[in-house]
């Protein structure tokens, strides 16, 4: 991809920034068609029909209506907001989550960065969200606020524990951190992917991901840092208009960010699930988007599903399970490739 | 020890368990009805809207004694002897030309009360419940049908007849005191006067 811009543009920094775009071009309408996709599925897992109305068939431009609203809205920082860093914080929380699509391999001719650390540098840099939400939630001088960005960032640090080590079973057996080359490593018929290798510790280490990622992207049952019914909105609360939706861009954006890398990690990412067959570039952006896709709609299955976690429970979790069976995991690993 | 897995064996299992149920919902009918383009049936005697059917009214003001909130005012006004207004449904000839029959429905209860006293069955509860208005005074149903030339007209023609039948009265009673002074003295002298005029009849 790369270098058919080059031969198109012989400029550098045309280059560096169509490659830096060209995630955003599937971002925003993913998380259009996402937030549709969410109302549309907890509605029906509750026998209603959400929405209905807007665009014609089945409530279809709901969300470009909500966008277009929003983008008439009045931006109100709060008087006693510190207006400095509550205008930062949404933009800080947001490009931590698109940061992290610069190393994803969206199919075998496209990632934006083949950096050879590619998956130590999507973990780190989707650390600085953290920093955005506790900006946000200091900022806003509103206690509930405050106390959603604490609680964010408390549940995050200690989630990102289980997450890298699930994360590095994989990097033991890949050898590398290259995610384009580890996707490689995955090609072939779907029993070639890493979570059915070494069975069955690499899917432990899958569903250890998994259940860590949805706390790292605050989403029910993990969503105690926005609990509706005790902190309003939690961090966002005293946020409105374009900034707000900036927020909840960014949520779907990590929502899918986190999906790609357990696509790219243990179902093989691009690569098609028949072998040889539909497999090339296209057919690797499509087959690479609807397994994200299907972790994006598993997600939701999961928040309409579950009730939310105590505080002390979500710690348990953390602690006390995911990361003792996350060392087991490494440990078995380590051992079956020993011997 | 043994807790510890039980109680992740647990988790796990009740987890797939919620999942499950949310999933087979996923794919049963939405109880949702699109309202204003599909509406429920209303229950056969359901309450809404008051109706007046002014052809059947014989202008009794049983339903305006019932309202409990007041919302019926009705005015009724007599014919002539001469006039014909027809008969109801039921067979009853009607004797007063309805001037005015209003129905306050912002102030209705729907209690049904007004509809079991009327003897010709021309109040009733209707199936209509939409009838929203930008106007509190839009709410003021008129139900009468006389224009307001026709309730003038009636009106002074039945003023014309009360002075008749008055003057008609006084000349009687006039009569009747000559008749009383012609004769022998009573022991004491006749208390009442008739008035110039009886008094109004606003209700009959």
């Amino acid at each position: 991809m790369e270098e058919l811009l080059r031969r198109i543009v012989d400029n550098n920094l045309i280059v560096w920034f169509v490659m830096a775009l060209l995630p955003l071009v599937w971002i925003v309408p993913y998380a259009l068609v996402a937030v549709y996709l969410e109302r549309k599925v907890s509605a029906h897992m509750q026998d209603r029909l959400g929405p209905m109305r807007t665009g014609g068939w089945h409530g279809w431009a709901q969300t470009i209506a909500d966008i277009l609203k929003l983008i008439q809205k009045e931006d109100i920082v709060p008087a006693a907001a510190d207006r400095k860093l509550h205008l930062l914080a949404p933009f800080v929380v947001f490009i931590g989550s698109y940061a992290a699509f610069a190393a994803i391999p969206f199919s075998s001719a496209f990632v934006g960065s083949t950096v050879s650390i590619g998956l130590f540098y999507v973990i780190s840099v989707s650390s600085i969200v953290v920093v955005g939400l506790l900006m946000a939630g200091w900022s806003s001088n509103n206690k509930w606020s405050l106390f959603g960005a604490m609680r964010s960032a408390a549940q995050i640090v200690s989630y990102e524990i289980p997450t890298a080590l699930a994360l590095l079973a994989v990097v033991m057996i890949a050898g590398t951190l290259n995610l384009q080359t580890i996707n490689e490593q995955q090609a072939g018929w779907f029993w070639h992917w890493y979570m059915f290798r070494k069975f069955p510790f690499v899917f432990v280490a899958f569903i250890i991901y998994f259940v860590a990622s949805l706390a790292e992207t605050n989403r029910t049952p993990f969503d105690i840092p926005e609990a509706e019914s005790e902190l309003v909105a939690g961090y966002h609360t005293e946020y409105s208009g374009m900034k707000f939706a900036l927020f909840f861009l960014a949520e779907y954006a990590n929502m899918f960010a986190v999906s790609a890398i357990a696509a790219t990690l243990f179902l093989g990412g691009w690569n098609s699930p028949f072998g040889d067959v539909l497999a090339g570039p296209v057919w690797g952006l499509f087959w690479f988007l609807s397994k994200g896709m299907f972790f994006v709609v598993i997600q939701m299955w999961l928040r309409w599903t579950l009730p939310r976690l105590r505080v002390d429970q979500l710690m348990y979790v953390s602690w006390k399970v995911l990361t003792p069976w996350a060392f087991a995991c490494i440990v078995a690993i380590g051992a079956w490739m020993m011997f | 020890m043994k807790e510890y897995f039980g109680n992740i064996f647990r988790s796990v299992w009740t987890v797939l368990i919620g999942m499950k149920v949310t999933a087979s919902h996923l794919f049963t009918p939405a109880v949702t009805i699109q309202y204003p383009d599909v509406r429920l049936k209303l229950p056969e005697r359901a309450r809404n809207r008051l109706y007046v059917n002014m052809d059947d009214c014989i202008g009794c003001f049983q339903c305006d004694m019932a309202c409990p909130v007041d919302c019926i005012s009705i005015e009724t006004v007599k014919s002539l002897p001469t006039d014909d207004l027809g008969t109801t449904s039921t067979g009853q000839k009607k004797k007063l030309w309805v001037t005015k029959f209003d129905i306050d429905i912002a102030k209705c209860c729907y209690c049904g009360l007004c509809v079991y006293p009327c003897p010709t069955e021309c109040i009733k509860m209707t199936d209509v419940y939409e009838f929203s208005e930008y106007d509190r005074k839009n709410l003021i149903y008129n139900y009468a049908t006389l224009t307001p030339a026709e309730v003038a007209d009636v009106k002074a023609k039945a003023a014309e007849m009360e002075k008749e039948a008055a003057a008609k009265k006084a000349a009687a009673a006039a009569a009747a005191a000559q008749a009383k002074a012609a004769a022998p003295a009573p022991p004491a002298a006749p208390k009442d006067q008739p008035p110039a005029s009886p008094p109004a009849q606003p209700h009959p």
